[in-house]
């Protein structure tokens, strides 16, 4: 999980379109020093390619084979059953409060990191990256020690009403804990490398800080934090494992779509688990292909940007 | 408009950038601020600006104390090393950046300031440009851009943080003439900071050589080459060939012999000689004057450069001839600077 976020960034910093430059060049009759031997070359590719067939492509395929399995009928059912439903209506919810909030607070983060020197900025970005090297379940688990019943909050939370554990606070809570290195993560690196130049120019212009962030700062930084926003997304509406614990297995009322999943297969409903399934997988494509895209667009500007002169 | 700094002080961290430093900035001056990295010119220039505030000290624009105004409040254009180009504007969109952000009853209708931008974008010779990204132009046209968006906000001052630093040095020779017209046809006061001497001394009005977060000394181009104040800055502007000599009635004396040069008002005690290579007269005969020995000589253009060992202690100065001259064959050389000057030995 640490490592995920790394490669992608490799990938982004070298960008798509030199590598398919850079392997162009090598081609002709295979002549370039570092080039392998014809068989050692395809049977590389081949590895690669089998692999990538059996762990992840024969799976997602599988998802949506299981889900029209038992016909289109049983599909429609299964997501407009009200169990279904509400926990498709939640995943949105709890999506539509997290991304937001992390987009703010990494935004936030990154301008705190990337444009000025305080103390313990090592420590908040080492913070930063927590949720990434600590299970989502102990992530889950915070929360229900902290605002859980047995809790030294919780004469205070009944004083109030309001209910975190079991309950949509919790699981928003804990969404936004798991999720929230990816726009922050995202931005840093863009941030420091562009440094506080543009603002400068924009302030000496005579542009007032809002101004500056709305017509400099942003649209510097709007691929990438579309991009963190994206994997944010994906991730916000996929996690299992911090909402699990947290969310008491309400059905209708605290269940996410991984966990509606979880619970149709615990109850042997096959077309049922894998229809839901199918959406999350469905979403998880979309959100690649995006990202692809995102990848093009924002290599290119990342290869020819002013940035570099 | 006229800047006054006053006994400005600048510490970052604890290390001192600036120490008391006073200037003063005649309206519609071009200046240099000239001086090696970390001589704190470009951060007077900074606070000049408002991009950074003094620890100490006032910075006057005309009789107003600027000291705690804004950067924004201040009204001045600030052309950056790097330029600091909006990459998602165009280089219209760039040049009328400043007016586009006035509040309601400042900004100029939207034709206005377009034509406005236009004006400028001819100023600066990028007329058919300004629908262009900036990376879609080479370094010396982003240069003349930032400088039009600068100019856009009808500045107080300009100012330019080495306005060339990043350009070959052919673009940087047009520029530099170009930017000379520019000032006299706006008649900004324009203050700018280089480390390439050559390039002040053809551009500025006036210099400030600067080192260690000092000012050496303020003057004009000639003033500065032809009476430098301190070694420092007879070393930095120009060739220059130090000698260390002692000072005994009222003459110069090296290796106990007089050299023929009379020093009248110099304290007596160990001193430093300076002269310029090409300042000096060959001596035949048997007349007083430097002898050395040759112990390096190379053609450079027009000139023959010859390094000498003088002395006893060997000490290593360079002296120019004519590249045809017949000393430049001989082994032993002896000369008397036409224009030197002396500096108590630090």
């Amino acid at each position: 999980m640490a490592i995920e976020p790394m490669i992608e960034r490799t990938v982004l910093a070298t960008g798509p379109k030199r590598l398919v430059a850079s392997s162009r060049r090598a081609a002709p009759g295979g002549a370039s020093p570092t080039s392998e031997r014809p068989w050692v070359k395809w049977s590389l590719i081949a590895i690669a390619v089998v692999f990538l067939l059996g762990t992840l492509l024969l799976p997602l395929l599988t998802v949506f084979l299981q889900a029209f399995a038992k016909g289109p009928g049983v599909f429609l059912a299964a997501l407009t059953d009200p169990d279904g439903a509400a926990a498709i209506r939640l995943t949105l919810l709890v999506a539509a409060i997290a991304v937001p909030a992390n987009l703010i607070f990494g935004i936030c983060a990154a301008w705190a990191i990337a444009k000025f020197d305080f103390w313990g900025k090592s420590f908040l970005i080492t913070l930063i990256d927590l949720p990434f090297s600590v299970s989502p379940v102990i992530g889950g688990m915070i929360y229900v020690i902290l605002f859980g019943s047995s809790s030294v909050l919780a004469p205070f939370l009944n004083s109030v009403g309001l209910q975190i554990t079991f309950a949509v606070p919790g699981i928003v809570l804990a969404t936004i804990f798991v999720t929230f290195p990816f726009v922050a993560r995202e931005l840093i690196p863009l941030m420091q490398e562009q440094g506080t130049g543009d603002e400068e120019a924009a302030l000496s212009l005579g542009a007032s800080p809002w101004q500056t962030f709305r017509l400099v700062t942003l649209p510097n930084i709007r691929w990438g934090l579309l991009y963190g926003v994206l994997l944010c997304n994906a991730r916000a509406m996929g996690e299992f494992g911090a909402v699990s614990v947290i969310s008491g297995h309400i059905r209708g009322v605290t269940n996410t779509m991984p966990l509606h999943i979880e619970i149709l297969y615990d109850s042997y409903n096959f077309a049922g688990a894998f229809a839901v399934a199918s959406l999350l997988a469905l979403l998880a494509l979309v959100t690649l292909v995006l990202k692809t895209l995102l990848e093009f667009r924002f290599g290119s500007e990342l290869a020819t940007g002013v940035r570099r002169h | 408009m006229d800047i006054r700094v006053q006994n400005i002080r600048k510490e970052f961290s604890q290390y001192p950038a600036l120490h008391d430093v006073s200037l003063d900035i005649v309206s519609g001056e071009l200046i240099a601020l000239l001086g090696p990295s970390g001589s704190g010119k470009t951060t007077l220039l900074r606070l000049i600006a408002g991009l950074e505030t003094p620890t100490e000290g006032t910075v006057f624009f005309g009789e107003e104390d600027a000291s705690h105004r804004s950067v924004q409040e201040r009204n001045v254009g600030f052309v950056f090393q790097s330029y600091a180009l909006f990459r998602h504007m165009t280089v219209l969109e760039n040049v009328s950046f400043g007016l586009r952000v006035r509040s309601r009853a400042q900004r100029p209708p939207r034709a206005e300031i377009r034509r406005r931008a236009l004006e400028l974008i001819d100023l600066v010779q990028l007329s058919g440009l300004e629908k262009r990204f900036p990376n879609q132009l080479s370094g010396g046209q982003r240069q003349r851009v930032a400088l039009a968006r600068a100019l856009a906000i009808e500045p107080r001052v300009l100012l330019l943080d080495e306005p060339f630093g990043a350009l070959d040095a052919r673009v940087r020779k047009e520029l530099r003439r170009w930017l000379r017209e520019i000032h006299d046809r706006t008649g900004h006061t324009t203050v700018f900071v280089t480390h390439d001497q050559e390039e002040a001394l053809e551009l500025a009005d006036r210099l400030v050589v600067m080192s260690q977060g000092k000012i050496e000394q303020v003057g004009t181009p000639d003033e500065v080459y032809d009476r430098p104040v301190s070694p420092f800055v007879f070393n930095f502007i120009g060739e220059s060939s130090a000698l260390s000599v002692s000072v005994e009635n009222g003459e110069v004396w090296l290796g106990g012999r007089a050299v023929g040069l009379m020093a009248p008002a110099a304290s007596a005690g160990p001193a430093q000689l300076y002269f310029r290579p090409h300042d000096i007269e060959l001596v035949e005969g048997g007349g007083t004057g430097l002898a050395g020995v040759v112990a390096a000589s190379r053609r450079v253009g027009g000139t023959r450069r010859v390094e000498l060992e003088i002395g006893g202690q060997q000490q290593r100065v360079e002296i120019d001839l004519p590249f045809d001259h017949p000393a430049g064959q001989k082994s032993r050389i002896a000369f008397r600077p036409t224009r030197w000057r002396l500096y108590p030995a630090g």
